[in-house]
């Protein structure tokens, strides 16, 4: 008798054995009704979900504005397209050539106002300290809204800083971490920006000899004219645990700030230009809390100006387009069942040794399977994912929402990623169906994984904030991360909670935690079944 | 040896039972080769073995000259039924077909052939969860057939079936084997495979008891035993005893005899004047053969498996 060590023999490469066994997999996929009918119901779930929130989110509703009708409101962009918060007031002279602005704040302070008088005014003030409240110089292209910028301020709570186009943000003296609380006649702050063609220097100094360079930014396209000035702004009180979908005029207490600046030097105005007050504002369609009180004072060479709002990303004023896909976890049941059957339907009546005797190489067989389960669902997906959002943007708008303006890289990165994340946890499925050989196991594993912990942290908070963003970091639901609109700033107070639709991770971050996932899981897959007897 | 099945000193454990216990047969073209024993003998297992699906401890098993793994389009190859269960239910018995014919790179045309020959055209389109066993047992032939492959292996394929089946299935492998492939198919029961099988590999406990021709293993089964019908059986059997033969009492006037060829006991009871009706040269059924080969190798009547393992195995 011979006895030799049993070994599988090592694979050969094939030539065109691979397509026919994709091509078996989808004869397999599409052959089984109730497959095809779970994939185009995750489908229609995506779909008519994104049409019904479209046509029934009332989220600013026309006659809930503070300054009247929201219907139409159009949230302003910046220079980089993504949505701002433009809202302050500024006492300014033109700048028509290189030069610099210098001036010293001794004081900032902020009121919040409640009620209003017969005249318009708030009935009562009190005094309360808003951390991003902000008093300094600014060089803008001019009044309208979303326009480039570079500024130099003290702060409520966040020390001196420098601030350009909205989204960039520098620490000044101090570099801000421990330096809290306001300036004072005692302690005064020394700001200067200085301008030569679109580069803007920002300096800051504690007694106005000895100055620190802050830092220095381009302003691409700057025109040659522009406004320098002084300018003040404090965000709504409410906005720091304001809701990402939540209507702000119904939440927000507004917030006036108080400024004085003395010492105040411009070089290169405009020759015979003077000073001039200036409410920049969305105009009175916008839902963004602000209060009454703005306008300047001018004694001696000292300025006191008062204003409200914000020179900032905007990260709380519209719908964001992923609340379109608010059906996705829905969605997501149907295909993690049909991924997880996909592979589990083999096991329950012994089909994968028919399987596996026409395809005895059996990476390749587990392969194919995944390949055509993960391209089935990003087409399904996709298809769904699309539809819910371009059509559901026009029903937004009809029903009077601001719609939170996303850029076209965004919105294929939400539609595209949204259906890649189905195709990547259906393909997880099919792995811990693999691997568990069980339907009710698999499907029952999947749904552990992946939507329990979005219900947990997300739909139903349950977890405190802190947990829920590392069960959002570790497990497969990491990657619903992709389908986030609106990133987080840390130079904004929001509530950056997974329940007000923020991952801990960025998009692609949370994405690649997901494909780790799938990954890992179809490797263990794998190697089980080269490994089991069939 | 380009069309057969090879398996050599296959040898597989299942935890404390042991499966295989040196399994070692060739399977020739041209004729049905019986895979015959007692269930639990190895014979599934066996048939896993050489399709790949079970790892040998040890041993080895070709198909077509080949490991069955390093096969392309391995159903061109061999074309296997181990289980008419197998099956998706919700899916209609030619899309199975379908999808294996895929695997294969063939088409839909040989699937419609198939299912032609396997005398399913009026099933093939309904759900296969609603077959009955007869029917995915044809559909199992029929998928078995589609690579047209030179090396066919049936694992129970009378099983569920009703008689005009079996008769069809009979006739079906008989022609197949005519068309010089060789055909493996296995059975529990010789009954169901007498009149088709022209060679047979009889196992029990994981390993060959016989590998012989059915005329071979027939005719060692009857050797030199003879019934002889008398009115005087007492005689009778004083005078073959002393002639040298063992003389079985059987009822109804009827001696069983063996150690004398008929033709002398003819001559001997005539010499002896003892009167007798007829002498018969006994010729054992297949199912009589079996049963006497496979006695001891019978799972449930051992006292227990090591004993017999081990004796298997040696």
């Amino acid at each position: 008798m011979t006895t030799i060590t049993p070994s599988r023999p090592a694979a050969r490469p094939g030539r065109g054995g691979f397509a026919h066994l994709l091509r078996a997999e989808w004869t397999k996929f599409r052959t089984v009704r109730g497959w095809v009918i779970a994939i185009l119901v995750a489908t229609l779930v995506t779909l008519l979900l994104g049409l019904f929130i479209g046509s029934h989110s009332h989220v600013a509703p026309c006659t809930d504005g503070p300054n009247g009708p929201a219907c139409r409101y159009i949230i302003p962009t910046g220079p980089g397209g993504e949505a701002v918060t433009d809202t302050f007031y500024f006492v300014h002279r033109p700048l028509t050539a290189d030069g610099s602005i210098t001036a010293r704040v001794t004081s900032l302070t902020e009121v919040t106002e409640s009620g209003t008088t017969p005249q318009g005014g708030p009935a009562h003030t009190q005094p309360v300290l808003v951390p991003w409240s902000k008093a300094g110089l600014i060089v803008t292209a001019g009044a309208g809204q979303g326009s480039a910028y570079a500024a130099v301020m003290v702060t409520g709570g966040h020390g001196t800083r420098m601030q350009w186009n909205y989204t960039g943000d520098t620490p000044g003296l101090g570099k801000g971490a421990g330096e809290v609380g306001g300036v004072s006649a005692a302690s005064p702050r020394w700001l200067r920006l200085s301008r030569a063609g679109d580069v803007i220097t920002g300096y800051d100094s504690a007694g106005g000899t000895s100055w620190t360079k802050i830092g220095t930014v381009t302003l691409p396209g700057l025109a040659p004219a522009v406004q320098a000035g002084l300018f003040v702004t404090s965000p709504g009180s409410a906005k720091q645990t304001s809701q990402q979908i939540t209507s702000a005029s119904g939440t927000a207490a507004p917030t006036d700030a108080t400024a004085t600046f003395d010492r105040v030097t411009l070089h290169g105005g405009r020759p015979g230009s003077s000073w001039t007050g200036t409410s920049v504002n969305a105009g009175p369609d916008s839902p963004y809390p602000t209060g009454h009180e703005a306008g300047y004072r001018q004694a001696g060479g000292a300025f006191t100006v008062t204003g409200s709002g914000d020179i900032a990303p905007d990260v709380t004023g519209g719908v964001p387009i992923d609340v379109l896909l608010a059906g996705l976890f829905l969605a997501l049941v149907a295909v993690l069942v049909a991924g997880a059957q996909f592979m589990t339907a083999e096991y329950r009546r012994g089909l994968i040794r028919v399987t596996l005797a026409a395809s005895p190489r059996r990476g390749r067989a587990l392969a194919a399977k995944a390949i055509v389960l993960g391209a089935v669902t990003f087409a399904a997906g996709l298809a769904g994912a699309a539809a819910a959002v371009l059509i559901g943007i026009p029903l937004l708008r009809a029903s009077g929402n601001p719609v939170y303006p996303a850029t076209a890289l965004t919105e294929v990165r939400v539609i595209a990623g949204t259906a890649a994340l189905a195709a990547v946890l259906a393909v997880l499925a099919l792995a811990v169906g693999a691997i568990l050989r069980h339907g009710a196991g698999a499907v029952t594993a999947a749904i552990t994984a992946v939507i329990l912990p979005y219900l947990l942290t997300a739909a139903i908070p349950v977890l405190p904030a802190g947990a829920a963003d590392w069960v959002l970091r570790v497990t497969p639901a990491a990657g619903l991360a992709i389908r986030q609109v609106i990133p987080a700033y840390p130079q904004v107070a929001a509530s950056y909670t997974p329940s007000s639709g923020y991952f801990p991770l960025a998009p692609w971050a949370g994405f690649a935690v997901t494909c780790a996932w799938a990954a890992l899981a179809l490797a263990l897959a794998a190697c089980f079944l080269r490994r089991r007897d069939a | 040896m380009e069309t057969t099945i090879e398996v050599a000193g296959l040898r597989k454990r299942f935890g404390p039972t042991l499966a295989l216990g040196g399994m070692t047969f060739t399977v020739s073209p041209g004729q049905v080769t019986g895979f015959i024993g007692p269930n639990g003998a190895g014979k599934s297992t066996t048939m896993r073995v050489i399709l790949g699906l079970d790892a040998p401890d040890a041993g080895h098993a070709l198909a077509g000259g080949r490991p069955y793994a390093s096969l392309r389009n391995p159903l061109t190859h061999v074309g296997a039924l181990l289980d008419a269960a197998a099956l998706q239910p919700s899916r209609t018995g030619r899309n199975h077909l379908l999808w294996l014919a895929h695997s294969q790179g063939l088409g839909a045309r040989r699937v419609d052939e198939v299912i032609a020959l396997a005398g399913l055209q009026t099933a093939a389109r309904r759900k296969a969860g609603g077959f009955s066993l007869g029917m995915r047992q044809r559909l199992g032939i029929a998928a078995a057939l589609l690579g047209d492959p030179p090396v066919l292996m049936l694992d129970e394929p009378f099983n569920g079936m009703d008689p005009e089946g079996i008769v069809w299935m009979r006739g079906f492998l008989a022609a197949l084997a005519a068309e010089g492939r060789a055909v493996l198919v296995s059975s529990h029961l010789m009954s169901e495979l007498q009149e088709v099988a022209g060679h047979l590999v009889i196992v029990g406990r994981g390993t060959v008891i016989a590998d012989t021709s059915v005329a071979d293993m027939i005719a060692s089964a009857s050797a030199d035993r003879v019934t002889v019908r008398t009115s005087a059986r007492w005689d009778a059997a004083t005078v073959l005893s002393n002639a040298g033969a063992t003389v079985a009492d059987a009822e109804g006037g009827v001696l069983t005899v063996s150690g004398l060829a008929a033709e002398r006991i003819t001559a001997l009871l005539g010499g002896s004047k003892v009167p007798f009706s007829e002498v018969t040269a006994h010729r054992a059924t297949l199912e009589e053969a079996y049963m006497e080969l496979t006695r001891d190798a019978v799972e449930f009547q051992s006292g227990g498996p090591s004993g017999l393992a081990g004796r298997a195995a040696s």
